[in-house]
């Protein structure tokens, strides 16, 4: 057994109400440079669709993930020479317009513009090319609440085995949002498939991260992410990824997108796992067990002999502590009320999902949706299970019929408590749930106040080396430059460079040029 | 005159330009590694990349070898197994076939980009002049063909070896098996020995970075400690 602990991420879809607000702080914080204008480290799409970049989800298409050849794991886009063979031309790489041709607004128009017979307009310009553009085709939601028609939105991949048709109609509709970012994965096929070794995770809590001096920019990265979620830096030849904002996580903040999440729907803490276990787990050969395998690998942080196994391996006592308090062991293992995007992807990926209530209380009351019991029929809910279930368990109905039956004795026994002052415990035997687990998930889930959400310990960087407390490590990197692209510090005052500088001027000022 | 400038691009030049190639990589891999990549603009435009990109690539690293084991393969170490003459036609028709695929490659990647808008507007100024050069180069590399036929005894490569394997060893002289050769000849090495000149100051860097040691990894993972 090798304890490594991780900081993982829930997030509440069943409070997620899609405003973006993760997205585009994200966005200001970390890809409003020239080159990525088309990354969005952080994206919310609409639901059904079939997203950014476009059928990204479809493996089919884009070959991301892993394979399990005869009980070995293996990259779908190849085997270390089949991959290698690639890197002159890779046939799995999306192009920019797979995202979209970045675009600015020449706005200055508006103001400038000579008299003429009809109001001036802003028209789009590229922002790769400087030209104008006939008009934008997509974009990182180009789907918000379900725009477009639903042929080209059924093609989403979720609906695996569903009579999608009647979903097409007015009256059976439904939509939900998906925020999705790095899962910052434990079996991450992106660090496997990456021919220089540049992207690694790191030990400590799970990040992973692409070392921009030693990527080469072989681009193979892109492709074997099933998320989609590393991005080509156009200008600077070198692939980004979402960070987990670590300088934050480093020193016990939670991400930019989890600390001004409006819903309240992140939550963020300690996982500790066990690392010998990945390879056996991920390569499970019935993908319905991925799931379920999973959550093998994850171990109970209040156990005494897990306790001192990670201390042996080096998980300070901090970090131990918060695993016992982390808002995220809870949901996911001890309530089973959330679930991994995608684990058929087998890449064991670390942000997890609890997966939406459809408008619920009304139809039951109208009568559309029947109960036995005290827990109406989730199955008749009007997001249907299966869809759910291809996204989260692969496919696997019961777990997350199981979640949803457990959100919904939650709201029952606590409305009943709550405005009947009765307590309704027969709601909770149905779903194997005590009043103070109820209570504990009333807490985390619905009320989720910033220090419940986020138990994120920092990072001890001084504890790193061969004494408790290394002064050489607490203090060589003290009064030294922070985060820097390039050449650290000396990135030289100098436009001009003898080895290659920039095309492109940064457009995201809305300067045309 | 005409000497010296034999003297100089023959005997000195090379000494130069391997010293700028090694010293200039070295820094340049040291100080400014994050300019250190292959540059691949196929994100902005895949088309011509599959064919153009695999053509070029494949076709170079063949002509790369070839020059490379052919140059400097001393005239004893093939003989057991093969005239002067044979060699002499192994290497026509190696360097011509490879020679027209890396051409159409580069002539497919050129066209792009030059005149794709997306890569033209985003190109370094390096991007575009390595690939004109790369292009006079195999243009000159090719027209070599006609003039070595002329003699198929081998007597022009022995002396192109020879020169080579005289400034490989620092001995003294090389300059002398040159003087008598045809001026395509002269040309290509000549620009052939820029090309090792401009190498760190270009794209051409990502070659140091032929990532082999990946097939050598043991693990797919990668786990860094703090």
């Amino acid at each position: 057994m090798k304890i490594r602990a991780q900081i993982g991420m829930v997030l509440n879809l069943d409070k997620c109400i899609g405003c973006h607000t993760c997205s585009v702080t994200c966005k200001n914080v970390w890809t409003s440079r020239q080159g990525v204008e088309y990354a969005w480290f952080n994206n919310v799409e609409t639901k059904p669709g079939i997203g950014y970049p476009v059928d990204w989800e479809n493996q089919k298409k884009w070959n991301g993930g892993w394979v399990s050849k005869n009980g070995k794991l293996q990259p779908k886009i190849g085997g270390k020479f089949r991959l290698l063979a690639k890197i002159f031309a890779n046939p799995d790489l999306p192009e920019i317009d797979d995202y979209y041709e970045p675009f600015t607004f020449n706005y200055a128009h508006l103001q400038n513009a000579p008299e003429m017979p009809t109001p001036p307009v802003a028209r789009p310009h590229s922002m790769i090319t400087g030209e104008i553009m006939d008009k934008p085709e997509w974009g990182p939601n180009w789907e918000e609440i379900l725009g477009g028609e639903f042929k080209k939105r059924a093609k989403d991949y979720n609906f695996k085995n569903i009579e999608k048709e009647i979903y097409g109609q007015f009256e059976n509709t439904f939509m939900m949002y998906l925020p999705r970012l790095c899962e910052h994965c434990l079996n991450p096929t992106c660090v496997a498939s990456c021919p220089s070794g540049a992207i690694y995770k790191r030990e400590e809590d799970g990040i992973v991260l692409i070392d921009q001096d030693k990527c080469r920019g072989w681009r193979m990265c892109v492709s074997a992410c099933p998320y989609k979620k590393i991005y080509y830096n156009w200008q600077s030849g070198k692939s980004e990824k979402c960070t987990f904002c670590y300088p934050r996580i480093e020193s016990g903040e939670p991400t930019v997108c989890s600390e001004t999440c409006v819903g309240r729907i992140r939550s963020l803490g300690v996982i500790l796992y066990d690392a010998d276990k990945i390879e056996e787990m991920a390569s499970m050969s019935d993908e319905k067990d991925l799931y379920e395998a999973q959550l093998k690998i994850f171990l109970d942080p209040n156990d005494e002999a897990i306790q001192a196994q990670a201390k042996k391996d080096g998980v300070p006592d901090s970090w131990i502590e918060a695993a016992k308090n982390s808002p995220v062991y809870k949901m996911a293992i001890d309530w089973k009320v959330a679930f991994p995007l995608h684990p058929e992807y087998r890449t064991l990926p670390m942000v997890w999902y609890i997966p939406p209530l459809s408008p619920i209380q009304n139809a039951v009351e109208k009568g559309v949706i029947s109960r036995q019991g005290p827990i109406p029929n989730v199955e008749e809910l009007r997001i249907p299970i299966r869809y759910l279930a291809n996204m989260l368990t692969a496919g696997d109905d019961k777990p997350v019929i199981f979640a949803l039956k457990r959100m919904i004795a939650m709201r029952n026994f606590m409305r009943a408590k709550r405005v009947d002052n009765i307590i309704l415990t027969e709601t909770l035997d149905e779903v194997g749930l005590t009043e103070n687990m109820v209570d504990d998930m009333y807490r985390i889930m619905a009320l989720a106040a910033h220090e419940d959400r986020f138990v994120v310990p920092t990072n001890h960087k001084e504890y790193a080396g061969d004494t408790p407390f290394d002064n050489e490590i607490a203090f060589e990197t003290r009064s030294s430059c922070g985060f820097s692209f390039g050449n650290g510090c000396s990135e030289g005052s100098t436009t001009a460079t003898l080895f290659g500088g920039k095309t492109r001027a940064n457009t995201m000022n809305g300067n045309i040029s | 005159m005409n000497t010296f400038l034999e003297q100089f691009f023959f005997g000195y030049y090379p000494y130069i330009a391997m010293t700028i190639f090694i010293a200039g990589s070295a820094l340049r891999y040291d100080r400014d590694q994050y300019t250190w990549k292959a540059d691949s603009s196929q994100l902005l435009r895949k088309k011509g990349i599959l064919l153009g990109s695999n053509l070029f690539h494949l076709g170079i690293i063949v002509l790369f070898f070839g020059h490379f084991v052919g140059l400097l393969t001393p005239e004893w170490a093939y003989h057991p197994f093969m005239s002067a003459g044979t060699k002499q036609i192994i290497a026509i028709s190696a360097g011509g076939i490879f020679g027209t695929m890396c051409l159409i490659g580069l002539l497919i990647l050129l066209n792009r980009r030059l005149f794709d808008k997306r890569i033209s507007k985003t190109s370094k100024f390096g991007d575009t002049f390595i690939l004109l050069f790369l292009l006079v180069q195999l243009l000159l590399g090719l027209l070599t063909i006609p003039y070595s036929a002329q003699h198929l005894d081998g007597s022009s490569m022995i002396a192109l070896a020879n020169w080579a394997q005289h400034v490989a060893t620092f001995r003294t002289g090389a300059v002398d098996f040159i003087v008598a050769e045809a001026w395509v000849f002269k040309l290509h090495l000549v620009l052939g020995i820029t090309l090792f000149v401009i190498f760190p100051f270009t794209r051409l860097v990502h070659i140091w970075s032929v990532p082999v040691q990946y097939l050598t990894r043991t693990n797919y993972q990668i786990v860094r400690k703090r």
